[in-house]
This record gives structure tokens, sequence and C-alpha cells, in this order.
């Protein structure tokens, strides 16, 4: 495992066993683009190389802070944005662009949006927001009642009746994000893609959204990607888990790896500020701003801000140079635990707590 | 009473053409200085109206009873004048998304200069040296004074707004969602921060948020809001970690704790919605929620009763619900169900 692999080969042979329902391999997107928060012009490198599989009936948090490319990488999923670099694949073929294609493809993987309030048209009833898929997708059928009250009764909203010719406004937020999920059911996908689905609503409600998708999960056999800021989330949900920093993943593996044995400074930090999180060592609160698209430190991106290598732990793990000069090679986006970390790799990570706590506790 | 903060029986209604409808209904909070309250609850709990009400910022035509004691002096009964001087120098509020109401086309500094100069807090030529002491003091560097917003992240902005916020060195604070929508690692900066300031300059607090886990971290009391009551109040971790009253311990098992195996694959929340505040059910407005649901609540709605009292009834922490401690015996002995309905109806 040369840590220069080339991104493009780093992909061949990874361990899954079946194809994976949807695929990105070595993606890229880069925006071109004016005046950032920082005033820097150039391109920006939103999302930088990024292996990342779905299995079927699988659900993946993509986590990370804003900024970090995991909405990025969500739409070029959905095929809404076009990757610079690498392909996106479903079900083993490669995503082609031609739009009559994407048009079938995304019947098959929906997209659920974040704010239901921004997402649904105030002037619309619920009916005419939930069928507007299928009449893109299929003209007007004659069962199209008869799956609209399907596609909202799997939503949760029982019995559908009730909320057909509610407006939004009638609505309250948990319902109104049930009637988005229910837009997205509504044409039988195979896949979700969700972007913070549950991020502008209520603690009680939330429980409520996220214990639908494992229901969705377990009764209609849907995968599910879903891109968040909340560790708790993924914790709730998810059997996977991907943390994104500055358009790259820097660690993956099952959410009982990532999140109760996390590897990664930049994991374990993340981990460590969460209010109430108990972790012994305390917060690990990382200065400074999310770094800049546009400005990639060379080395590993996440070298300025890593609390391992300003301790000098890094140093006398014989990794320093490393760090800041060598950048650790993509991460393969199927099953097992994977860190893109110079430092863990070499210490094994928390096998050996002893040379963790140092660093992490100051 | 002394004390810093003193909100005793504030009633909120908002009025308007349909009809009144009552957002805040007979809430009681106190505060010494260098504490810190926090104040849970959903949308529609009335958390953010008792953040308004406190500095009298509600529209106008809103009715407000009760008696808010800020050092002693009664906020509702206040001339204008001298409630102007006591917003920002008696207490200053950070809203959520505060960040947004700074002027794009004016400089940091010159914003930050601002209550300064209109409160006369320090003399004209010490205040460019006061705006810079106060950019260090959460976290940024003077020369960003010179800086116009866009050219800060939106973390920065909200330190921005709480260097406002401290400007005329306040008693008191009032963080309302002052952290919301923000990333993990800035909230965690921003809440380091304030609960040094707090420390350091004895102030107190009152943090108002939607986030248990974030009150529960940050704060030594917090009191628990549904349907415009208090239902729950008491140290921070117990009341999170140990909630008497159904509501309070549903909203903290909506909040997952990573490593817990309970909430793996379990998501929790709670079924059904908040009352309507215009037409809220008879008895304990939590009712048609509850699990633990009884006849007499569809009566009774409880005060805040003791949790767990000691001999001699004391206890550090209140919850009104009739399944805790005395709750059931002080209604059956004290009051009738009739007389408590008719307390309920005469608000």
């Amino acid at each position: 495992m040369s840590a220069e692999t080339d991104p493009q080969t780093s992909t061949v042979g990874t361990d899954t066993d079946e194809t994976p329902i949807l695929r990105a391999e070595a993606v890229e997107v880069a925006f071109s683009s004016g005046v950032g928060p920082g005033g820097g012009r150039g391109t920006a490198r939103a999302v930088d190389g990024v292996d990342l599989d779905v299995a079927a009936g699988e659900i993946v948090a993509l986590v990370g802070e804003s900024g970090c490319g995991k909405t990025t990488l969500a739409r070029t999923l959905l095929g809404l944005e076009r990757p610079t670099g690498g392909r996106v694949l479903f079900e083993g073929a490669p995503l082609s662009h031609r739009s009559r294609d994407l048009r079938d493809y995304r019947r098959r993987v929906q997209l659920v949006q974040q704010d239901p309030m921004g997402s649904l048209n105030p002037r619309r009833t619920v009916y005419e927001s939930v069928v507007e898929g299928l009449r893109i997708h299929e003209g007007t059928t004659v069962d199209e009642y008869e799956r609209v009250a399907r596609a909202l009764s799997r939503a949760g909203l029982r019995p559908p009746e009730r909320f057909l010719s509610r407006y939004p406004h009638e609505l309250s937020g948990g319902q109104r994000q049930r009637v988005v999920i229910a837009g997205a059911l509504i044409l039988d996908p195979e896949v979700l893609v969700a972007d913070e689905p549950v991020a502008s609503l209520d603690a009680s409600v939330r429980g409520e959204i996220l214990r639908l998708m494992l229901e969705l999960r377990e009764n209609l056999g849907l995968s599910a990607l879903v891109a968040t800021h909340d560790l708790g989330l993924a914790w709730n949900i998810a059997d996977r888990v991907a943390v994104m920093y500055l358009g790259r993943v820097v660690e993956v593996g099952t959410v009982e790896e990532v999140l109760s044995a996390p590897e990664h400074p930049y994991t374990r930090a993340l981990l460590s500020v969460l209010p109430d999180s108990g972790v012994e060592e305390g917060p690990v609160v990382l200065g400074g701003e999310p770094p800049d698209p546009k400005r990639v430190p060379t080395g590993c991106r996440f070298h300025p801000r890593c609390p391992v290598l300003a301790s000098g732990e890094a140093a006398r793990a014989g990794v320093a140079d490393m760090c800041t000069s060598v950048d650790p090679e993509v991460l393969a986006g199927g099953p097992g635990h994977r860190t893109a970390c110079h430092w863990a790799a070499r210490v094994g990570g928390p096998e050996s707590p002893r040379t963790v706590e140092g660093p992490m506790s100051s | 009473m002394s004390g810093l903060l003193d909100v005793r029986d504030l009633n909120v209604t908002y009025t308007s053409g349909a009809g009144d409808v009552p957002a805040v209904r007979g809430v009681d909070l106190s505060l010494e200085p260098g504490d810190t309250l926090g104040v849970a609850g959903e949308s529609g709990s009335g958390k953010s109206t008792v953040a308004l009400a406190l500095l009298r910022l509600l529209p106008a035509g809103t009715r407000v009873t009760g008696r808010i004691l800020l050092e002693g002096e009664d906020v509702l009964t206040m001339k204008w004048g001298r409630l102007r001087a006591v917003r920002w120098v008696g207490a200053s509020v950070v809203f959520q998304g505060a960040m947004h109401s700074l002027n794009p086309v004016r400089r940091i500094g010159d914003q930050i200069a601002e209550p300064l100069l209109v409160h006369g807090t320090v003399p004209a030529k010490r205040v460019e040296e006061r705006v810079a002491e106060l950019l260090e003091q959460v976290g940024l560097p003077a020369s960003r004074a010179q800086d116009h917003p866009h050219r800060l992240s939106g973390g920065q902005r909200q330190r921005v707004m709480i260097a406002m916020a401290l400007a005329c060195e306040p008693r008191l604070i009032i963080a309302d969602e002052a952290t919301t929508a923000l990333d993990v690692m800035i909230q965690a900066q921003i809440l380091a921060l304030l609960e040094r300031l707090v420390e350091e300059n004895g102030i107190g607090m009152l943090m108002i948020s939607h986030d248990l886990s974030v009150l529960s971290a940050t704060c030594k009391r917090v009191a628990v809001m549904y349907a415009g009551r208090i239902v729950e109040e008491g140290p921070a971790h117990q009341v999170v970690h140990d909630p008497a009253h159904p509501y309070a311990s549903a909203l903290s098992a909506a909040f997952p704790k990573i490593g817990d195996p309970a909430s793996r694959l379990a998501p929790r929340g709670l079924p059904g919605d908040p009352p309507d505040p215009a037409d809220p059910p008879s008895g304990c407005a939590f009712r048609p929620r509850c699990a633990m649901v009884e006849t007499v609540c569809a009566t009774v709605d409880p005060p805040l009763w003791p949790v767990r009292p000691d001999a001699v009834g004391h206890s550090e922490r209140r919850a009104a619900c009739v399944h805790v401690g005395s709750g059931r015996d002080g209604i059956e002995g004290a009051s009738t169900p009739g007389e408590t309905s008719t307390e309920e109806t005469s608000r």
C-alpha cells in the first residue's frame, strides 16, 4: 500500500463480493469560480478523489462539516453534478450523462431534499406535490390516485385521504418532511440520496423520520446515502459511515468501527467536541476555520489543523515529514475500516491507546 | 429578591384577528451572576418568546403580564429611555443567525463600536482600543476590525455578534440558539468562549436552545418547556440524564448517545404534534402524546412539584406531572381538579 498510489488505480480490486448498487469511483468535482470568504480565486476542488460504495439494502452516512464536499458528492451520485474526474456506477454500469439516460436513472435513485419548507411548493396540495415525479416520468396514469395514496401511507401519513388536499402550511414540520419522502417514494426507487433529511426538524420529530427511513429499508429493501453533519444520525440509522474532510473521505468503516474506535485525528476531534460526548480526554477543539477547497494543503490535507502533528506525536512516530509532503492514498469505498492517516497507519490506530492519549488530551 | 434575573409568573399572549394565542403561561426563572441557565424546548414551546419578553422585544399589541426583575428593576414597567439603557448594558441578546444582521457595507470594527458610542461606555478616543480588545476576547485578530462582513466565515461573524453583545459589559447575556446551524467544531469554539466569558466576568447567561445536549454540557441548570410552560427544571445533569417528566424524558431519548447500544439503529422520537396554542387540550398539555397518561390528566394541569423531595420536602428539581413525587398527593390533598381547571381557564 504505497502512499503515492494514483487515485485512478487504487480502486482496482476492492474487497466487495457483490457489485454495489451505487458506487463512486475516484470521483472529482472541481468548480472554477469567483471570490470566496477568504477572497481567493481559482478552482475549488469540492470533491477531490472519492471512492464510496452503497450496497443493496445498505444505509451509508456521509458525514462532515459544511464545505467538506458531502453535498456535492451526493449531487454527483444523483447525476445532478457532472464529475470532472472519475465516474459514478449504478449496478456496475457507468452513469451516462445523456439526458434520457439520466431521466431513467433518476427514477431509480431519488433525492430527498433538505428543507421541506423550501422544497415544497406552498401553493400546491400534498397530492400535487407527491404526484409531480410520477407525471414527469409516466404522464397521467390510471392508478395515479392509488399510487399517491400508497406513497403517503408508506411515508407514514395515514390515512392518506386526510392529507391529500392539504397545503404545506397546514402541516407540521415532520408531516412536511414525510410529504417530501412520499414524493421520492412514488416512483418506487431503489436508492434514496438524502441531504440533511432531519436538520431542520425538532428532536422528537427527527427520531420519527429516522425511524421511517429504517422502516423503508426493512419493508422495501431501499438503500440510502445520507449526507449529514450529524454523527448521532449515523449512529441511529447507518450501517457504514464515511467521514469527509476537504473533498476526501478520510475514514470509512462500519458505524461501530468509526464512531466507537475512530482512528483519524479528524474523526476523533469531531467526536470529542460533541456536547455531552463523555470523551474522557476532553474536547479537542480544532483551531481556525474550515479550510478552503481552493487551497488544498500539500501532503495530508488535514495537517495544518492536525492535533497529532501539532503535539509532536506524529514526529515521535517518525511520520511528520510524510504528513506535510505525502498525500495519503484514496481510500477504497467498500467494506472494511480504513483511515487516510500516516500516523494512524504507523501506530496502528486505537489498538495502542497509550500513544493516543497523549496528543488527544493536549 | 436579589439576584440578577428574577422572572415571576410570566405570561405572554399574542393577539391577532383570529383570537388570542397564549405562548408563555406562567413561567418562573431566576439567575444569579456567574450562573448559567438553559431553557430547552421544541418549536412552539415558547422558549424564544421568553427571550424576547425579557428585553421587551415582542411585537406591539402582545400582552405580557407577570414580573421581570433585572437586577431588581422591573423591565415590564420601565420607561423607554431606561429600557434603551438597559439593553446592551444590563442585558444583551445573541440570536440564531445573528450574523446575518451585520451590515454588509460597514466595517466590522465600526459596527462593534456603535453600541459603545451610543451608550458612551468608553470615551471616544478609547473606542478603537476597546474594539480590538473585544475582537481578541472572542478569538479574532484585532486586524479584523478593518474587514467587511463578507470577508468572514459564518462562525467568525457569529463571534463578531458575541463581541458586540459583550461590548457594553452587560451583566446578563441571553443566547437564543446562538450556535444553532453552525458546524460542530465552530459550535464547540463558541460554547467554550461563552463558558469562559461567564466564568471570567461573572456575568449570567440564559441559554435558549432546542439542543438538550448543548445545554447539558454548558449550563448548570436546565428548564424544559412544553406548550408555553416549564414542565421540568433542575440541575442540568439530572434533568437531561434522569428526567422525571415524561416529555423531558422523551426529549432526552431523542438525542442519541454515540456508543450507547440502546440507541444504535434505534432512533427514538415522539409521535404526534405539539398542541395548537390557540386551542390547547384540557388538563395537562402533554396529555395527547404522553405514554403515561391517566384519567386525572384530562382535568389537572399540575404545577411544578419537587422531585423525590427529602424529609423536609425540599428538592433541587421540580417537575409538572401527576406521576412525579408528591404531585398526586398534592393535587388530591391541596386542591380539587375543579379548582385547578378554573385556574387554567382564567389565564
